[in-house]
């Protein structure tokens, strides 16, 4: 990294020992990136913009509330009827949750559409699957604590099925419980732990902008940087380009706060946990639907594998498959643009993982068992035989011969006309 | 001092494993408490016996207690009831048992209230609710029946429903745990 000299004093002194402003500078300022980046590229950084936020919120509202079956569901109408602003900053956090999940999700079918996971990005990609199960067992965690029926249950059924799992399952799950059902102790733990994961988070996110930052950003081209002449500094041109986003991205999450706080949630969440009664449909938020039907698609047993431990079995595999994509993608054209076919199977998966979706939202009865079953086989269908094989089968469009080329052509002007000189180094 | 232990194996090679053993067992020493305070605690564990008077039970009606933290059924059962339980074919249940198995005294049937899928609570405890197909519970999670024995019929519970250890200490009296 090469060394700025500062004119003021006290930053030269400080930047000499520890060269923070250098490395800002670098990181921040004078960072090369494609030229061609669309909004898509805005989600990264409004993931980061939710998570600051997120803790934040999060923090204070330790503050208030009490991790103690007995007081919880108490602690939390307490925030949200006598702590100042305390409706405010739990409907920040609790819709944070959600608004969390849409923008990550966004961000990973971003890099799917555009083929982000593959070389050099493949480690990359693999730290920001970390970050989504670290997310995942934040958010569960996150919602056990308010300790209403959905709370409650949700702990109850997901912790179950962990007992699935042959000889030790049971053991593990009252070890889990520190009991036998989920209780105060329970309730104490999920809460130290979600106080935990989220500074966890915020490691593999630093881990997450390292490897981005040695790698540089892909684009939609999914072609690399050739030259200074395919690439503009950080700054001005995507803070800018991010701040319009995320002005756009504040004014969903405030329309939630202000005026659906509750849309995304669930009402029996307002009734205090019960052990003795169980609510006659238990819903996971949305967020977790599509997984929560591959967690029920299998309704018989597969060999010797019982049904309830396959459906465990391949709700894991369903996130832990992302792992392998790099290698399970054979194409070596990253975009989409440039692959036909690959172009329209996109878009299956996506309504794939909707349509598990909505069979996660709805009881296991009538066709939806059998839907749920094809959207579960769709989805590692894709992954596991689609992919390799439309690698090899598919011709791709020619691509552009560099992001100035593709950028110009596109706009009409003539090559060169546009090409920015940004401060690379 | 650096004498050859063996072909190219040195003294300083040595202590490197040696030290390096030490400290992977300490270290798992110190990790074991770390993650066995995670079991249930003492307490927990001493709150595991609950006594209950059955006498004001009528036949055909079910109450639920408590006992460590879970739901536990009571069940008063009728004759035709008992009957029903007695007359299945063992070898066609998913969780092969029979009635007597289930049971101390017939009229008594005491099981765990969690359902064996994922531990939602099955309905039919309270006369009028529904008790499924085969007249015992049914859990309206994810739709599994049990029958008048409290073993799983239908649906995707893998075992019949726990029966807790319990005995009669007089005729009107048990005691779970």
């Amino acid at each position: 990294m090469e060394k700025k000299t500062y004119k003021n004093a006290v930053v030269r002194w400080i930047d000499d020992r520890l060269p923070i402003f250098s490395f800002m500078d670098h990181e921040y300022n004078q960072f090369p990136m494609p030229k061609n980046l669309n909004y898509w590229w805005n989600f990264g950084a409004l993931a980061t913009v939710v998570l600051i936020a997120m803790i934040a919120t999060g923090v204070v509202l330790a503050m208030h509330y009490t991790p103690h079956t007995s007081m919880a569901f108490d602690s939390v109408e307490h925030i949200m009827r006598d702590v100042n602003y305390g409706w405010l900053i739990r409907y920040i956090h609790s819709n944070g949750a959600s608004m969390f999940f849409i923008v990550v999700y966004i961000h990973i079918f971003r890099g799917l559409y555009y083929g982000s996971y593959k070389a050099p990005r493949e480690l990359l990609w693999m730290l920001g699957v970390v970050i989504l199960l670290l997310m995942m067992a934040t958010a569960f965690m996150g919602y056990v604590l308010p300790w209403g029926q959905m709370s409650f249950w949700g702990a109850k059924v997901i912790t179950n099925l962990f007992s699935a799992f042959p000889l030790i399952g049971e053991s593990v799950v009252q070890w889990l419980w520190g009991g036998f059902t989920v209780a105060n102790p329970t309730l104490n733990r999920f809460f130290s732990l979600h106080y935990l994961l989220p500074f966890l988070i915020v490691g593999v996110v630093v881990l997450h902008v390292a490897a981005l930052h040695v790698t540089g950003s892909n684009n939609p081209d999914g072609i690399d940087t050739k030259g200074p002449q395919d690439s503009v500094p950080f700054n001005p041109y995507f803070t800018a380009k991010d701040s319009v986003g995320l002005g756009v991205f504040l004014i969903v999450w405030a329309a939630f706060v202000f005026y659906a706080p509750d849309y995304l949630g669930h009402a029996d969440n307002y009734i205090e946990a019960n052990p003795l009664s169980t609510p006659p449909h238990i819903v996971p938020e949305w967020y977790f639907l599509p997984f929560y039907a591959i967690l029920r698609s299998i309704t018989f047993d597969v060999w010797f594998i019982e049904a309830k431990l396959m459906g465990v079995i391949l709700m894991f595999a369903s996130i832990l498959v992302l792992f392998l994509l790099p290698w399970l993608d054979t194409s070596k054209v990253r975009s989409c643009r440039y692959r036909p076919i690959y172009r329209w199977f996109f878009w299956i998966l996506l309504i794939d993982c909707f349509v598990l979706g909505w069979v996660g939202a709805n009881k296991p009865e009538g066709m939806f068992p059998l839907i749920g079953l094809i959207g579960t086989a769709y989805y590692f269908f894709h992954f596991l035989i689609l992919l390799p094989i439309l690698g090899k089968i598919e011709t791709p469009l020619p691509l552009p011969t560099s992001i100035s080329e593709a950028v110009t052509r596109r706009s009409g002007a003539p090559a060169g006309a546009t090409a920015a000189t940004g401060g690379n180094d | 001092m650096a004498e050859s232990l063996a072909d190219g194996e040195t003294r300083r090679e040595f202590l490197f494993l040696a030290a390096g053993a030490v400290g992977a067992v300490g270290a798992a020493c110190f990790a074991w408490p770390l993650v066995d305070q995670m079991n249930p605690t003492a307490d927990v564990l001493a709150l595991s016996s609950i006594e209950i008077d059955i006498s004001s039970i009528p036949e055909g009606q079910g109450v639920t207690v408590k006992w460590r933290g879970q739901p536990v059924f009571i069940r008063h059962r009728t004759a035709k009831e008992i009957e029903e339980a007695r007359a299945v074919s063992v070898a066609t249940l998913r969780d092969p048992q029979t009635d007597q198995q289930r049971v101390v005294k017939p009229e008594w049937l005491i099981v765990s209230g969690s359902c064996t899928h994922l531990g939602c609570v099955p309905i039919g405890n309270q006369v009028g609710s529904d008790r499924g197909d085969f007249g015992g519970w049914f859990c309206p999670c994810h739709g599994s029946h049990y029958d008048t024995a409290g073993r799983v019929r239908k649906g995707p519970a893998p075992k019949n429903l726990f029966v807790p250890p319990y005995v009669f200490l007089s005729d009107t009296k048990i005691k779970i745990g």
